[in-house]
């Protein structure tokens, strides 16, 4: 097979699963536990390096910009910039991107162990289908929090952009809120939502097809885990240019 | 007349393979096997590793589709089953991986109850039904422990448990001894035997030990007055009949037979000789 080849078959592959794993949701059981299990694990663990890197996100921007919004005297607007740049772009991407590493990782890292270990095959043979025991739940889970993590992250790096501005600028409270509230419009709100629901199912369905395609032993766990965290990755990169016009379209954000 | 002679029911076979090839990528794994495992027999598959011996469970399953042929569990053709269709056969069949293949996230009592969770039973009916399996493979004591607490031949048994939890009309063995220490390796055996003569289950046993074979196919379990399982040697007044040895070479049955006509055979094929014997 060519390359070309093998990369046209891998994307079909990965579209019949996640399209399987919400196909067969129609039927019971459904797993509702699993779902919940897995938000708490994707979301409530994940929170804490969200908020880092939200944070210390939202404060490097200022600290990049200020002095430049100075120049042109609109120092005043900082808050204003820092909600456009994360709603927009590095609250989902940076979310999509950290819970790709982190959950990414750990979902393609536990289902290739159980399939090297026959585990998955046990599964089945007890009559169990994988698909909508792991694959949907993550899926799902994946779906609910990456959204919720991206607000997170938005806030916690206007928090962040806010006591860079005033402590290391003397930039007036007031002000920056202000410019900040003036920022957060409808149509941000609807982007900054829109966008982690596609990574969510991307890093979900990218992560599940590699677990559950490993061979080789241990060692295909770990290329599989490398590849599904890298896959993901540069997927979300390329997706986001293309969300981005997409919802520029829809939207008709003209900025 | 409803009523099924037991006579007749048991020449009804519980698996039949029917002309069945299977390649990987380009290699040919199975080369036209055709073979039957009537209700209460075990059929014992020996080979050299890779030879296709867990391909052909994994066939039972429904886990792998093969290229041509067809597979029938109970007289039903499963071969184009999809996925939904065969969880239904499934729940007939019982499987003893390997390594135990246990979850390594549950509890032992978590694993063994695994299919009666997802069937949604309370939990005095589950408890019940596990102590009862452990009990039979003589496990009750690690009931709380985890998979990764247990030693090679505890997983085996946990293995065991599990699989025979809402009594399977079939089980299978994927080397259920390898690796095992031979008092170990004849507890696995007994629990066979007595499936097979005291359940009346239908197995295969996928195995390369001859000591295995030695078990399986020369002794039998009744239960004694006392109302204790016991086991004992055919002899000049019992022979078994529902035990059958079956060798794979290449994906082709070279042999299938009892197991005094493997001693036979071995006289004359040198591979057999060789497989038997190391040499």
């Amino acid at each position: 097979m060519s390359f070309l080849q093998q990369g046209l078959y891998e994307l079909q592959e990965l579209t019949l699963l996640t399209f399987r794993a919400f196909y067969r949701l129609r039927k019971k059981p459904r797993y509702f536990r699993e779902v919940i299990q897995q938000i708490d694990i994707i979301g409530v663990g994940s929170t804490p390096i969200i908020l880092l890197t939200g944070f210390f996100t939202g404060a490097v921007l200022v600290l990049q910009s200020f002095q430049i919004l100075a120049y042109y005297g609109a120092q005043s607007q900082v808050g204003r910039m820092v909600t456009f740049s994360l709603f927009r772009e590095l609250g989902p991407v940076l979310a999509g991107l950290m819970v790709a590493g982190r959950i990414g990782s750990a979902i393609t890292a536990e289902l290739g162990s159980m399939v090297v270990s026959q585990q998955i095959d046990a599964m089945r043979a007890l009559g169990t289908d994988p698909v909508k025991k792991l694959v949907a739940p993550r899926i799902i889970a994946l779906l609910v929090a990456l959204p919720l993590l991206t607000v997170v992250a938005n806030v916690s790096g206007i928090i962040g952009g806010g006591i860079t501005s005033k402590y290391i600028f003397n930039l007036d409270t007031t002000v920056f809120i202000s410019s900040v509230l003036d920022a957060i419009t409808t149509k941000n709100i609807i982007v900054t939502l829109v966008k982690p629901f596609f990574f969510g199912l991307i890093i979900g369905s990218v992560a599940c097809y590699k677990g559950l395609g490993t061979t080789g032993g241990t060692v295909g766990v770990g290329i599989s885990t490398t590849r599904s965290v890298v896959l993901s990755s540069i997927v979300i990169i390329i997706a986001d240019f293309f969300l981005t016009r997409a919802l520029q379209n829809i939207l008709g954000i003209d900025f | 007349m409803s009523q099924v002679n037991p006579f007749e029911e048991r020449m009804f076979p519980a698996i039949e393979f029917r002309d069945v090839y299977l390649y990987y990528d380009d290699k040919k794994v199975l080369d036209g096997i055709s073979f039957t495992v009537r209700k209460g027999e075990t059929k014992i598959i020996l080979g050299r590793s890779g030879g296709g011996k867990s391909t052909i469970i994994k066939l039972v399953l429904g886990l792998i589709k093969p290229d041509s042929g067809r597979i029938l569990i109970d007289g039903e053709d499963i071969t184009d089953y999809t996925e939904p269709e065969m969880m239904r056969v499934r729940q007939k069949i019982g499987m003893v991986f390997q390594e135990g293949a246990l979850f390594d996230s549950l509890s032992v009592y978590d694993n063994v109850a695994y299919k009666l969770h997802e069937q949604g039973l309370p939990e005095e009916i589950v408890e019940e039904e596990v102590r009862k399996m452990l009990r039979f493979v003589d496990l009750e004591d690690a009931i709380d422990k985890m998979p990764s607490q247990l030693s090679g031949g505890m997983r085996r048994r946990v293995g065991i448990a599990r699989a025979l939890v809402g009594h399977p009309e079939i089980v299978l063995f994927d080397e259920p001894t390898a690796g095992l220490d031979p008092p170990t390796a004849r507890t696995i055996c007994e629990l066979v035997v007595k499936l097979r003569d005291l359940e009346n289950v239908s197995s295969i046993f996928v195995t390369h030990e001859m000591q295995n074979i030695e078990y399986l196919s020369s002794e039998y379990a009744v239960i004694n007055e006392k109302g204790e399982v016991v086991f004992e040697k055919e002899g000049e007044k019992l022979c078994l009949i529902n035990t059958e040895i079956m060798i794979l070479r290449e994906g082709k049955i070279i042999f299938s037979g009892k197991d005094e006509q493997l001693k036979k055979a071995a006289t004359t094929d040198p591979y057999i000789r060789r497989f038997l014997h190391g040499r």
